[in-house]
């Protein structure tokens, strides 16, 4: 037995060798193992063997036939895999082609900004408050102290209805209606559009506010000058921040000031301040229109324009584009869908610079 | 307001610097726009003296000139007419900016002759607006002196004063202001009472409660010249052109002590002056060259003829002063803020004397400010004065405050001491004994509260010694942003994630086009353009009109969003929150591996599902072809719950592209996310998930019906036959054409049966084929399609 195999084991194995194709390789599967093949036909001849040297022969022949089994599936899979990566190497493509066309929005620049207030305020436990765009009188002027022919509605161009209703000049409004429904103590925000009648390279007649509102039994100047420091390095994503109070007049509030911010976006423009925002403490007045009693509860207000915020903060040069709805223009400055601000993180991908 | 330091001198003893001074302004509430200073602004500009004059040799109306410098004659061509020979005027040289033309002076050649500098008229040095020929200096000055010394020019300061500081309108208010900082000491210049020789021909009666109180002097045999100087100086630099010497004196007090006058000439009124309402349309030719029609709100000066002015706003041409004037009538008076406002709107002029009246002048100073005047033209143009005439009286001042000084503590957070708070109260003018503070009459108009005081005390304080104290953090709120406001962030995330950039448009528009957007007529009185004077009653038209913008720009396809408010009335909270969206053009541009397609309303429909979905709209919404006019009629729809109109979309119909002039076509879709329910009550917890064990298993389905068969009802028809175990229809084919018989359309769906407790057997299986099979047939009339 053993010579007969001697004399097939080199004749298989390069038998298998040889075969260069699975159908190849197969024929000399079935000539070996096949139901007529050669080492089936040595085992065939075992039965007629002692049972002695059947056991010696079988074994040798079990240990043939299993290492003509192994060369046969090791060529097969090389095989295989020739043929696999000649399959897929007929296949290939330009992967340098481009992709599937996928349009992307994006977020425009005050929304982005308007949540990033938001979530600064919201960590300092402010409430967000809404109003109508259209407002009365009394919520737009004579409950903010100004009454009719009072010089300082002359400050705010105003939009008018026919029928005496107007487009609200501030978002001043929204601190009226929220301190007439409900009572102290009251720390709200309030975003959203305002509108005046200007047109020029630095105004447009639709602009954005935020108003910021607290009024509780101790809340002072010295608070505010707190929170707007807080905030704006906040905003501004840096502690490179200073703020300057100058005394100023608005009707509502009493001692009223500009803000002026100082610091690195000053800096930036070259300016050792820039005019931000008008705030101050709330104006007993406008605490009584609301049926609040000035004696007892006392608090502060602030305003800030968001369309200059956001210009500041995102390095964008001109306002009217903001409001042109230029493809290329929200492409350039607008946010990636998912790129939602937290204080947490930053509220910026990169502190604002693309 | 501006004026100059000179003038500013007149009021404060001060040896602060200009910066000092305008810092100072500035941090107390008066705000420095401007300091303007010639000596720094004509850096490099000279005396120059003109030696020789010659024609240019090219030109005809330009000259070429030896100019001496101070140390050497250099050649200047210049086009000005009045050059002279001995003319000293102000040469710029290399160097110099000019900011009119915005331009530093080079060497340069003109008309092929060369020019070392430019000589200059008023308007290149910023000192005025003549440009009729070159500043003749007729100074003794020599030649190479720095040309501000030459002008004599003063600095101006320009203040932004806040509508509540009238009596800082005048430079008195001003310097009083600022001598309670310390930085100078007020001078309050004497007010003598003119004693007057003779009874005024003129007598005064009031009968309009706009005025309290009138004054009036005859002056006789005045000379109406030149003013002098110091007060053309003062007015120039408050931006005034010097008239004459009566006109003069009337706007230097309204300078110098926010004191509006008038002089009529005497010759030309007729009897007495009348204070009265005005006849209903009585007219007035007035000083700004206007026709004024007036009526009974507004109050006029009259005489016994007609209206010779509108009160504390404007004088009449008639009786105008002119320089042949030699008998003048001087009016003081006081009128009410709140009437000479309503004036003013009414007749819509400006003017000085407006602007300080409606503000409110000092009452009290009615009657000293008549001396004031009367002194000051008796010096300038002599004449011989009347007594005084005055009709009415004082209106009443007094006002006492009483206040507690810990208010400021209170307010502000500041410590400051009693003494300091007396001492700037009383500086400012104010009268204090203990608690009670009695308000200057210039103060009356704005000083009434505790509070009032104590913005006085810290804005002369000022605030570097505020301290910056955190809020105490008491409670958060639960949740800053309302449901409705989280809906609007994650919407317009929504939305950005899908390809369509944000807009943000104005929330007015042209009504030529609202009327095609069912416009409700929301128009402005006073739009700031005539296509921008109504409230949009959708937003797809502020969008549309983008699309136009954008392709008229290069591009093609558009895909916008925009989440904002659309109004329904003028009437306060009639406006709702719209979240719309439009894409025009190709859905997916030119491209090897898709092909271009334009947009349709399924990319609409799938927008409008997709922002639904991003606010968590109930599922079980239902599609009907009820989308507004502006839509196509075959391509739209709606999506409902019940009644309640969710979102409305559809491909924008033709006519109105045509009417925005869009070539390609546009697909849209509106969502009225405050139509969208709200959500589960927070704290309700989430339907416990299940998962099958047993595996899903799926059908096919082509039924052939009539084209007219909604897919809807097909799909709900199928859902209804077991709606445990189905569990998804979905369409995966549509074929209408040459196949089927006309009218007939072939829907294919896959059906995905869920089986629940126990594995189907194929008998089951085929029972509820049968049976979708049988209700399919028995709702729409479709057969299974062979």
């Amino acid at each position: 037995m053993q010579e007969k195999i001697n004399t097939l084991k080199p004749e298989l194995l390069r038998a298998i060798e040889k075969a260069d194709t699975l159908s190849a390789l197969d024929e000399v599967r079935v000539s070996a193992l096949g139901k007529n093949g050669q080492i089936t036909g040595l085992m065939k001849t075992l039965g007629g063997l002692s049972p002695e040297e059947r056991k010696t022969a079988g074994q040798v022949l079990n240990v043939f036939k299993n290492e003509i089994a192994a060369a046969l599936d090791q060529k097969k899979e090389a095989l295989e895999t020739k043929a696999l990566n000649e399959k897929l190497q007929s296949e290939s493509v330009d992967v340098t082609l481009p992709v599937r066309p996928e349009e992307q929005g994006r977020i425009h620049p005050i929304s982005q900004v308007i949540e990033e207030t938001l979530t600064i305020f919201a960590q300092m436990g402010f409430e967000l408050a809404e109003g109508p765009d259209i407002e009365d009188d009394w919520h737009n002027f004579e409950a903010l102290n100004m009454p009719a022919a009072h010089p300082a509605r002359q400050m705010q161009a105003t939009f008018f209805f026919p029928g005496g209703s107007l487009l609200r000049t501030q978002t001043s409004g929204v601190q009226i209606r929220t301190m007439e429904a409900k009572k102290p103590p009251i720390k709200i925000v309030c975003p959203g559009r305002t509108y005046r009648r200007d047109y020029d390279a630095t105004h447009t007649p639709m602009f954005h506010q935020i108003e910021g509102l607290v009024i509780d039994d101790k809340t002072n100047l010295a608070n505010l000058k707190s929170v707007l420091l807080e905030f704006f390095k906040l905003f501004f994503e840096t502690d490179d921040v200073a703020v300057r109070f100058r005394p100023s007049y608005f009707p509502f509030t009493e001692p009223s000031y500009e803000m002026d911010l100082g610091g690195a976006m000053a800096r930036n423009i070259g300016k050792e301040w820039i005019e931000l925002l008008g705030c101050g403490v709330v104006d007993p007045r406008v605490l009584q229109n609301c049926g609040i009693d000035s004696t007892q509860y006392q608090g502060f207000a602030f305003g800030i324009g968001l369309d200059r915020l956001a210009m500041m903060k995102y390095g964008i040069k001109d306002l009217r584009p903001m409001f042109e709805a230029d493809m290329k223009w929200i492409k350039h400055y607008g946010f990636l869908p998912l790129d939602t601000p937290t204080v947490t993180s930053g509220l910026s991908l990169n502190g604002g610079r693309k | 307001m501006k004026f100059s330091l000179t003038t500013l001198k007149q009021y404060l003893n001060t040896n602060a610097s200009v910066s000092e001074l305008a810092d100072k302004m500035t941090m107390i509430g008066l705000e420095v726009e401007e300091v303007q200073d010639l000596s720094t602004s004509l850096k490099g500009y000279i005396v120059g003296e003109i030696r020789v004059v010659e024609q240019h040799p090219n030109a005809d109306k330009l000259h070429v000139l030896r100019v001496f410098n101070g140390k050497e004659d250099v050649q200047i061509v210049c086009g000005a007419p009045n050059v002279r020979v001995g003319m000293k005027s102000v040469l710029a040289q290399p160097g110099c900016y000019v900011p009119k033309f915005n331009e530093t002076i080079e060497i340069s050649k003109l008309r092929g002759v060369e020019s070392r500098g430019m000589m200059c008229a008023e308007d290149e040095l910023g000192i005025g607006d003549d440009h009729t020929g070159i500043v003749d200096l007729k100074t003794d000055l020599p030649a190479g002196t720095p040309a501000a010394e030459a002008l004599n020019a003063d600095i101006v300061f320009d203040v932004n004063v806040t509508p509540n500081r009238p009596d800082c309108l005048g430079v008195k208010g001003i310097a009083r202001d600022l001598s309670a900082t310390g930085i100078g000491t007020f001078i309050d210049i004497p007010k003598t009472p003119v004693a007057g020789s003779f009874e005024s021909p003129v007598k005064v009666q009031i009968s309009d409660k706009a005025c309290p109180i009138y004054t009036g002097r005859f002056i006789k045999n005045v000379t109406n010249g030149e003013s002098p100087d110091w007060m053309k100086r003062a007015l120039i630099a408050a931006g005034l052109r010097p008239i004459s010497a009566l006109v003069d004196i009337t706007n230097y007090l309204n300078i110098a002590e926010c004191r509006p006058l008038h002089v009529f000439d005497a010759d030309k009124l007729t009897g007495n002056i009348i204070v009265r309402p005005a006849k209903e349309n009585e007219k007035l030719s007035a000083l700004d060259d206007r026709k004024y029609t007036l009526s009974p709100e507004i109050c006029v000066i009259a005489d016994e003829r007609a209206a010779q002015s509108i009160a504390g706003v404007m004088g009449g041409t008639d009786t105008a002063v002119s320089r042949d004037t030699k008998n003048v009538f001087l009016e003081s008076a006081y009128f009410e803020p709140v009437a000479i406002a309503k004036a003013g709107v009414l007749t819509n002029a400006v003017s000085d004397s407006r602007n300080r009246f409606e503000r409110g002048v000092d009452p009290l100073s009615t009657i000293p400010d008549n001396e004031r005047a009367t002194q000051m033209i008796l010096d300038l143009c002599g004449g011989e004065a009347s007594k005084i005439v005055i009709a009415g009286q004082d209106p009443d001042c007094g006002r006492v405050i009483d206040f507690n000084f810990s208010e400021v503590k209170r307010l502000t957070g500041l410590e400051i001491s009693q003494d300091k708070m007396v001492e700037i109260l009383e500086r400012l003018g104010f009268g204090v004994a203990g608690t009670q503070v009695t308000v200057p009459s210039w103060r009356i108009h704005d000083v009434s509260l505790p509070a009032d005081l104590v913005e006085e005390i810290v804005r002369i304080y000022g605030l570097d010694e505020l301290p910056d104290s955190p809020m105490r953090a008491e409670t958060l709120p639960i949740g800053t942003l309302l449901p409705k406001q989280k809906k609007e962030v994650a919407v317009r995330r929504a939305l950005a994630a899908r390809g369509l950039c944000q807009a943000i448009t104005w929330s007015f528009m042209d009504s030529k086009l609202a009327k095609y957007f069912g416009s409700h007529g929301v128009k402005l009185a006073n739009p700031i353009a005539s296509d921008l004077d109504e409230m949009r009653p959708s937003l797809i038209p502020n969008l549309l009109s983008a699309v136009k913008r954008n392709q008229d720009h290069g591009t093609a396809d558009v895909q916008l969003f925009e989440v904002g408010p659309e109004f329904y009335s003028d009437k306060p909270g009639e406006q709702k929150l719209v979240a719309c969206g439009v894409r025009a053009g190709a859905f997916t541009p030119k491209h090897w591996l898709a092909q271009s397609r334009p947009v349709d309303v399924f990319d609409a429909k799938a927008d409008a599902l997709a922002a639904l979905a991003s606010v968590d709209a109930p599922v079980n919404t239902q599609i009907f072809k009820n989308a507004p006019a502006w839509y196509h009629p075959g391509r739209s729809g709606s999506i409902q719950l019940g009644k309640n109109i969710l979102a409305v979309f559809g491909e924008i119909h033709p006519a109105i592209l045509k009417a925005f002039d869009i070539k390609t076509p546009v697909a849209a879709f509106e969502l009225y996310l405050d139509a969208v329910p709200a959500g589960k009550a927070k704290g309700k917890l989430q339907k416990e998930f299940k998962a099958s064990p047993l595996l899903p298993l799926t059908r096919d389905f082509a039924f052939v019906m009539d084209t007219s068969v909604e897919a809807a009802k097909v799909i709900s028809t199928i859902q209804n036959v077991n709606k445990a175990l189905i569990t998804d229809v979905s369409v995966f084919d549509v074929y209408q054409g040459e196949h089927l018989p006309a009218g007939k359309k072939s829907l294919a769906v896959q059906v995905t049966i869920q089986p629940q407790d126990k594995t189907l057997t194929d008998t089951e299986i085929e029972a509820l084929s049968a049976q979708i099979i049988n209700f399919v047939s028995k709702n729409t009339g479709a057969t299974l399609r062979a």
